[in-house]
């Protein structure tokens, strides 16, 4: 399995010091954003102060933990060019959707949270099984998170496991207990440009080593991947193809249920847009953040090849050549000293901000959804604020147990994956329902919410246990998702009748076409001009997704 | 999307937070620009040095690339780009916390 030099990286002094002063920044930033926190909407949502720009990054970035870099590097060395789906059709159309449709509904209405939205437009038995279902996966993938963190570090730099798992869990919890969401969020913008830096040049040497992009597109058609490794929707009118899914699979699994699911019901996402300071900017923040996601695969997918051509013996089933180790082990065979510093800050970066991304969602969710509505009312906003910072340290003590429980499974975040995806469909079906249909009673909420979980949740438990036969994990995940999707609506128009529906008033900046929704609220005089439009930005980004993949058919 | 003028919705703990929103005290929060743009410039600085004065066996590590001088002076011009901008478009005062149409 070992191929000589392990994945052990060759770092100096130099190298350390870039490492630290990154970790002494971050904290600094966590210590600097204190001053702007007197409220609990100042701890949790920034004071809904922030420029379109700031919480548009820090919406990508959220995203760009673990899983993003190197699971993504690691499907591109393994599917090919198909791994862009998860990009231009798995993550854009959400996003713009997020934006342009559902985003005044969210910011109009001064929900704290998703659940709170859930709370206002059904009623509280569907408030509290959100609350608890997301509060619940967010510590636990905190914890994965946290593990893949400490992995890398024990890989590449020899840490111990457990020193690696307390010093990662230390320097998020310092900088979110001290700095709130305006802390995590200021820290996600600067870890978006750190990754980058440290990801471009490893792309690069990647690329020059390999000839340039035709040296590359050569180079795969000889590999094991083959012409096919090429072609983004070439052959999927079958399932004959590297990622075995067929388009059906991956236009309406993939890019309608599994994605529209994550993005646009996913607290930890819609945190960011909800800090933005009026409407215009908090549309637009996933929009912006669509921008970067589109080029995003230049830099995983394109080192995932380099890899899978250069590195002989990569796609072991265990050791240092699985595909998961495709960006380290380029790190180790291009980066001299100096841009692996760059490098291993980036990557540390980013399992940061993926594990913030959780702690910060958790941390409002507990507070305002669980605490403050069901368990101590009518407090003071001073204790609420206290509560929060209570709450990020309960969750990053939880998410320390929960890593060394991740540490016992050989695969969990792929289950944690499937699960999480497959509790965001029928949430999805049950959101967009409700946005759109005023007659849709809470009743039928809660029982499309809860039955479509459960089908979900019981097509993978059958799958898991052999009853039920798929040819991959994520074939399985489109159907469960299309299924809970489909029970979902069919429950909610079976109910809606018989059940009493909620008054116009009350459904007022929630459901569409019933008014209260200012989309010109609070503007500031620049937010006018045409190139912030969230409508025209949101539209230019589709449409790029869509040329994107004309060279890659 | 229709506009009626009238607000949205009411909820008691939604309507206490916006009360409590008034205190706020957001507009103290720092411009983040300088710290990317401080941040950026010192990595920017070590690595184009680290670069300068790279053997012929780093370079060759990296393909005959010398990455370190390059990425070095592309952070650099990114750190100082961030530090321009801030200091060419500093952040737009926060709009004053009063409005509340038809309440």
């Amino acid at each position: 399995m070992d191929d000589g030099g392990g994945l052990r990286l060759d770092m100096n002094g130099l190298d350390y010091l870039i490492l630290a002063l990154y970790f002494v920044t971050v904290l600094g930033v966590g210590f600097a954003a204190r001053r702007a926190i007197r409220t609990s909407v100042d701890f949790f949502l920034s004071g809904r102060s922030l420029p379109a720009w700031v919480t548009g990054l820090a919406f990508v970035s959220a995203n760009l933990g673990a899983l993003e870099i190197i699971g993504m590097a690691a499907n591109g060395a393994q599917y090919g060019v198909m791994t862009v789906h998860y990009y231009w059709i798995g993550a854009v159309p959400a996003m713009v959707f997020l934006g342009i449709v559902m985003m005044p509904f969210y910011y109009g209405s001064k929900v704290r949270s998703v659940p709170e939205y859930l709370r206002l437009r059904f009623n509280r038995p569907t408030h509290l099984l959100n609350a608890i279902s997301f509060a619940v996966a967010q510590v636990l993938i905190a914890g994965v998170n946290l593990y893949a963190l400490a992995l890398v570090m024990q890989a590449l730099l020899g840490w111990p496991l457990w020193t690696a798992v307390l010093v990662g869990a230390a320097i998020v919890l310092a900088y979110i207990t001290i700095g709130g969401l305006s802390g995590a969020i200021y820290n996600e913008v600067l870890q978006f440009f750190v990754i980058l830096a440290g990801l471009i040049p490893v792309t690069v040497i990647g690329l020059v080593k390999v000839g340039g992009v035709n040296g590359l597109m050569d180079a795969v058609r000889d590999s094991k991947l083959g012409e096919a490794g090429l072609h983004a929707w070439q052959d999927t009118g079958t399932t004959a193809n590297p990622l075995g899914a067929h388009w059906l699979g991956i236009v309406f699994g993939l890019g309608f249920v599994l994605s529209f699911g994550y993005w646009t019901t996913n607290f930890a996402e819609v945190q960011r847009a909800l800090s933005a300071k009026n409407m215009s900017a908090a549309r637009r923040t996933p929009i912006i953040a669509a921008y970067p996601k589109l080029f995003i695969p230049l830099v995983t997918v394109i080192p995932g090849l380099v890899a899978l051509v250069t590195v002989k013996g990569l796609g072991a089933e265990s050791g240092d050549l699985q595909y998961n180790n495709a960006i380290p082990l380029l790190m180790r065979d291009l980066l001299p000293n100096g841009v692996l510093g760059v490098a291993v800050t980036g990557l540390l970066a980013s399992f940061m901000a993926g594990m913030a991304a959780n702690v910060s969602g958790f941390n409002t969710v507990f507070t305002y959804d669980i605490w403050q509505a069901y368990i101590r009312r009518d407090r003071s906003d001073e204790y609420y604020l206290r509560i929060g910072r209570w709450a990020t340290v309960a969750a990053v003590v939880v998410g320390i147990g929960t890593a060394f429980i991740a540490a016992g499974f050989s695969n969990i975040m792929n289950y944690i994956q499937a699960l999480f995806s497959v509790f965001n469909a029928p949430l999805f079906a049950t959101f967009i329902i409700g946005m759109f249909w005023k007659r849709m009673t809470a009743l039928a909420g809660f029982w499309s919410l809860l039955l479509g979980t459960l089908v979900s949740l019981s097509l993978y438990l059958l799958y898991k246990g052999g009853v039920v036969n798929f040819n991959s994990d994520l074939e399985e995940s489109f159907w469960g998702a299309g299924l809970a999707f489909a029970t979902a609506v069919v429950v909610a128009a079976i109910l809606t009748p018989l059940t009493a529906p909620k008054r116009d008033e009350e459904l007022r900046g929630l459901v569409y076409g019933m008014g209260g929704v200012d989309l010109k609220g609070d503007v500031l005089a620049g937010d006018a001009v045409w190139y912030r439009s969230p409508v025209l930005l949101g539209v230019i980004a589709v449409a790029l997704a869509a040329l994107f993949y004309i060279p890659v058919f | 999307m229709s506009n009626d003028g009238q607000p949205p919705a009411q909820d008691p703990l939604i309507d206490e937070a916006q009360e409590e929103q008034r205190r706020s005290a957001a507009a103290r929060l720092f411009d983040i620009r300088r710290v990317i743009g401080g941040l950026f410039v010192a990595y920017g600085v070590i690595v184009t040095l680290i670069g300068v004065f790279d053997s012929r066996a780093e370079i060759d590590k990296a393909e005959g690339v010398r990455i370190n001088l390059w990425a070095g002076l592309v952070m650099l011009a990114f750190g100082l780009f961030m530090l321009l901008w801030q200091w060419l478009r500093p952040a737009e005062p926060p709009a004053p916390n009063e409005k509340q149409p038809g309440t």
